[in-house]
């Protein structure tokens, strides 16, 4: 099962592994099909073109094979789906929780991937 | 840069003002504020939009976007403030350090959901201020809780935060609730709820998450502070029309008047959806008032291209 969306989709821990090991720079939205969420996966659509150096991605929070950002010690603490996650070489290089403006994605994607590829 | 139409907004109303605008062989620009489709876009199934038996707000926005994609329409993502001028025969709007000009406006610039906007609301957001109960009900489990307003949405909510919270606090502004009786009488029956009247959240504060926010108490102007591991706030729905104050009369709640033809107070702009003064708002209302306002403007928009 998927979220409704035009994104990519992490399915499995495995999944997740390879999104974050083949590529340099990834953003992944671990959330459900609600109010919080919804907005940030529209902002991801609406901005994927732009940044092509950046591999956009979603996650079902409710899958148990969401525990790899579930339980990542970069989300400790976090009260307010979703969780979104920054990988930069597979390492996590921002994390945020609850809903997130446009502005706020490309403040974040700007300072740790670059400004978009023009 | 010149168009022809200039329409503002890009949830269902100034999506469908823009597949009309540019059918018309009219050049058209649409202004999004925000993410395309609106409020629209969070509603998990509309099952009344006629024609669709059954469609997510999420994919319903999707088509729309490509529909007035397809027929020539220019879709642009704002973050600044669109700033309106009137030039007569010609409407300029401003936006950062670019500017447009068209004939006519279509203002369907929606509305948001309302915050409180006070310190520490957005440092917590996520670390213990939430806006959606069905979103973060979990992760409040066991906590003490506050829930903020005092409408439909804050009552029904607040009993259904009680499943999780070891104890949900109702703090309200005024000395009644506006929600229906029926909700008020289920939070009062549920021994989980507890209700602070006349008061207001000044402040959430916390050490890395929300521990305690600031309670001003209205009728005595004392101030202390509770202590809350959650807050959820419910405080309604706002047009989002602040900035068209200086160019436009808006009513107390900050809606904008329109006529018959969705015609503002200005000649030449036109407005449509949530963010008109109205009493119902629904996808289907605000489609067929920006249909109405793009061939109102179309006609006006001819009009003047004939002439100038």
């Amino acid at each position: 099962m998927t979220l409704d969306t035009n994104l990519t989709h992490v399915e499995t821990a495995a999944d997740w592994q390879k999104i974050i090991s083949e590529n340099e720079n990834v953003m992944i939205t671990c959330g459900r099909m609600g109010p919080m969420c919804i907005p940030v996966y529209a902002v991801m659509e609406q901005i994927e073109s732009e940044y092509s150096h950046v591999k956009f991605a979603d996650m079902m929070f409710d899958s148990p094979e969401s525990h790899v950002i579930r339980n990542a010690p970069e989300v400790r603490g976090f009260m307010g789906i979703p969780f979104v996650m920054y990988y930069k070489n597979g390492n996590v290089v921002k994390a945020t929780s609850s809903i997130q403006s446009e502005d706020q994605v490309r403040a974040i994607l700007n300072e740790n991937f670059g400004e978009p590829v023009k | 840069m010149q168009y022809d139409v200039i329409v503002i907004g890009g949830g269902p109303a100034g999506l469908t003002a823009g597949i009309y605008l540019s059918r018309a062989r009219l050049n058209t620009l649409i202004l999004n504020m925000g993410v395309a489709g609106g409020q629209m876009i969070l509603t998990h199934e509309i099952a009344n939009y006629p024609g669709v038996e059954s469609i997510s707000g999420y994919k319903l926005s999707s088509i729309m976007k490509k529909q007035a994609q397809s027929f020539g329409a220019t879709i642009k993502t704002i973050s600044s403030t669109p700033e309106i001028v009137d030039e007569g025969h010609l409407k300029k709007v401003r936006v950062g350090e670019n500017s447009y000009s068209a004939y006519t406006v279509i203002l369907a610039p929606g509305g948001a959901p309302r915050m409180l906007g006070v310190k520490g609301e957005q440092e917590f957001k996520g670390l213990g201020v939430s806006y959606c109960a069905t979103c973060d009900g979990e992760f409040f489990t066991g906590k003490n809780i506050v829930v903020v307003g005092g409408g439909n949405s804050a009552l029904e909510e607040a009993v259904s935060l009680s499943r999780y919270a070891e104890k949900v606090t109702i703090i309200h502004q005024f000395d009644h609730f506006q929600a229906f009786p029926a909700y008020v009488d289920e939070a009062k029956s549920n021994p989980k709820i507890k209700f602070i009247m006349e008061t207001e959240i000044r402040e959430f504060a916390g050490d890395g998450k929300l521990e305690r926010v600031l309670l001003h108490h209205k009728k005595s102007g004392i101030e202390e502070w509770f202590n809350a591991g959650g807050a959820f706030v419910f405080i309604g729905y706002q047009p989002n029309t602040a900035f068209l104050k200086d160019i436009l009369p808006l009513n107390d709640r900050g809606e904008i008047g329109v006529n018959a033809d969705m015609e503002t107070a200005v000649q030449g702009i036109y407005a449509a959806g949530d963010s008109i003064a109205k009493k119902y708002r629904q996808v289907t209302t605000a489609v067929g008032e920006a249909t109405v306002a793009a061939l109102a403007a179309s006609a006006r928009t001819w009009e003047l291209k004939s002439n100038h």
